[in-house]
């Protein structure tokens, strides 16, 4: 583990926590939301037949450090009507809900923040911090639009976690863990055992479990996708309606903190569908490392496939973006309350019943 | 039920279908023209910034009098005797310095009526398109291609001429009036010496 590893290194707990506990930040969080945004905007120009940014560096690859330098360079702005101590923690609450994520998800056997057995409740929990950090960041604006979106977002994070929940809980019931490192390390070897097409059991169960493992995870990414607010249920925002929502008054760092913050959960939730569906970091088909006889490959190659599952999930989430549009708040409601609940049930239900066979 | 299955499937399935279009778009090449380095085909018939030929303009003043917003100053000057013009590319002969020629962009209204009298096809619409300025004096286009110096040369050479052929009127009248008042002196002295010769 990186810890005992570090630990061994420096010889010092203090400093080793300290490393360990940096690391997803700046190897991870903060070239992940440069690439992504960038990435986001490019498959966005693509998908409507433009070319997006082309001007700063090849193609424009250097696009997102020039923002981040404008971004760094602005006053930091506090309009006088607001609630200043809760105007200025919002942000940091909102990052650090979707920071602390982090802490739980095993990047590769080697490198987890914390093995934690109830890693997968405590990435549910910690993530409501965002749901505080947004009502706080809405309230405190004293602006009508902000409060709305923060209304909004509070509404639709708390109703879509119940389908989340539902499909964690079959998971749970199905493979008996918490622990997100634990069900990764069960989807091992090849991808015929992936949870998506019926984990490690064999026979029948297996057979029969597919289908409701495919509906639930439609059903999970649908409600994660509402979690972190993001198109079709970006009712939160919603620039054509609320100027942009909870984080209509902030600029400069602080705006740059929830833009971090989003693209950071978009990651995390990517991969936690990855871990529950996809094996999280285990490669589909054996390591090179374990053919070679290196084993130090083997943790690369299993952040190489993580990273790999991860991105793939957000590149989905952005061409869900730029091909629905938003959902109506009524409908939003109707379409988590009358389809994915239900729906989730029955899942639960049925494997469980499956489950026990 | 049958129609909540049906919903549900549908949802699904039509977003499918939308996902599949823009997956498509996503391969297709853009449209976007990168213009400042990469300009955009004009259209045949264009109507941009006007340029003047002054080579072949004689100064005859009719875009000047076509023009609906009178953006167009000329001002010539007759040339004098033994001075030589040249001709213009369809054999006219010049006979006007052009002293003055100037276009102001910002009254213009690219109306293209200016180009269609000129009997020399000297004023024409050009590709350019992209000549904005602070300041609004600026988009008055000075088209002749006489030195300030000559301009007033010219004008000079005119008036001079002008002087001399008024003092040669002037000193002709006075010749005419000279003549014409001396000789009826001989001539009534004539006479007179006639009849008092008589």
């Amino acid at each position: 583990m990186m810890y005992d590893w570090l630990y061994n290194l420096t010889g010092s707990e203090i400093l080793a926590m300290f490393i360990v506990s940096l690391l997803p930040l700046f190897v991870f969080i903060l070239p992940f939301a440069l690439f992504a945004v960038l990435m986001e905007r490019k498959v966005s120009a693509h998908m409507q037949d433009r070319l997006g940014p082309m001007r700063t560096g090849y193609h424009g690859i250097l696009q997102t450090i020039a923002d981040i330098i404008k971004l760094l360079q602005k006053e930091d702005l506090v309009p006088t009507a607001t609630d200043k101590i809760l105007f200025n923690l919002a942000p940091l609450l909102a990052f650090i809900g979707s920071y602390a994520a982090f802490a739980a998800i095993p990047f590769s056997g080697f490198f987890i923040g914390t093995k934690i057995d109830l890693g997968i409740i405590f990435i549910v929990g910690v993530t409501g911090l965002v749901v505080a950090g947004i009502l706080m960041a809405g309230w405190a604006s004293n602006n009508k639009y902000s409060l709305l979106g923060a209304m909004r977002a509070a509404a639709q994070i708390i109703s879509y976690e119940i389908p989340t929940l539902l499909i964690i809980l079959t998971i749970i019931m199905l493979t008996g863990t918490l622990s997100l490192y634990d069900l990764s390390e069960m989807q091992t070897a090849y991808f015929w055992n992936w949870l998506i097409l019926g984990g490690p059991a064999v026979g029948l169960q297996k057979i029969l479990l597919i289908p409701f493992m495919i509906m639930g995870c439609l059903i999970i990414y649908t409600s994660t996708l509402a979690e972190v607010n993001r198109t079709p249920f970006d009712i939160p925002e919603a620039e054509s309606e609320l100027v942009s929502g909870y984080h209509t008054e902030y600029s400069g760092m602080k705006f740059a903190m929830f833009f971090l913050a989003e693209y950071a959960n978009m990651f995390a939730v990517s991969a936690i569908v990855a871990i529950m569906f996809f094996g999280g970091y285990q490669s589909p088909f054996g390591y090179l490392g374990n053919t070679l006889g290196w084993t130090w490959l083997v943790p690369i190659e299993q952040f190489f496939w993580f990273t790999s599952k991860g991105l793939f999930f957000v590149f989905v989430q952005m061409w869900l973006r730029w091909t629905l549009p938003r959902f109506r708040v009524d409908q939003l409601m109707a379409f988590c309350w009358k389809y994915l609940i239900p729906f989730s049930f029955v899942i639960l239900l049925l494997v469980g019943l499956i489950a026990l066979m | 039920m049958r129609d909540y299955i049906y919903n549900f499937w549908q949802g699904l399935y039509t977003i499918l279908i939308g996902m599949k279009v823009t997956f498509k778009h996503l391969f297709v090449p853009a449209v976007t023209i990168q213009y400042p380095s990469v300009k955009p085909q004009m259209p045949e018939r264009e109507r941009n910034r006007l340029y003047v030929n002054m080579d072949d303009c004689i100064g005859c003043d009719q875009c000047a009098r076509a023009c609906p917003v009178n953006c167009i100053e000329i001002e010539t000057v007759k040339s004098i005797p033994g001075e030589d013009l040249g001709t213009t590319s369809n054999g006219k002969k010049k006979a006007l310095w052009v002293t003055t020629f100037n276009i102001d962009f910002a009254k213009c209204c690219y109306c293209q009526l200016c180009v269609f009298p000129c009997p020399t096809e000297c004023i024409y619409m050009t590709d350019v398109y992209e000549f904005s300025e602070f300041k609004r004096e600026d988009l008055v286009f000075d088209f002749v291609t006489l030195l300030p110096a000559e301009r007033i040369q010219k004008k000079k050479n005119f008036e001079e001429m002008q002087a001399k052929k008024e003092a040669e009127k002037i000193a002709a009248a006075k010749k005419a009036a000279a003549q014409a008042n001396k000789p009826p002196e001989p001539k009534q002295d004539k006479p007179d010496n006639k009849e008092e010769n008589i």
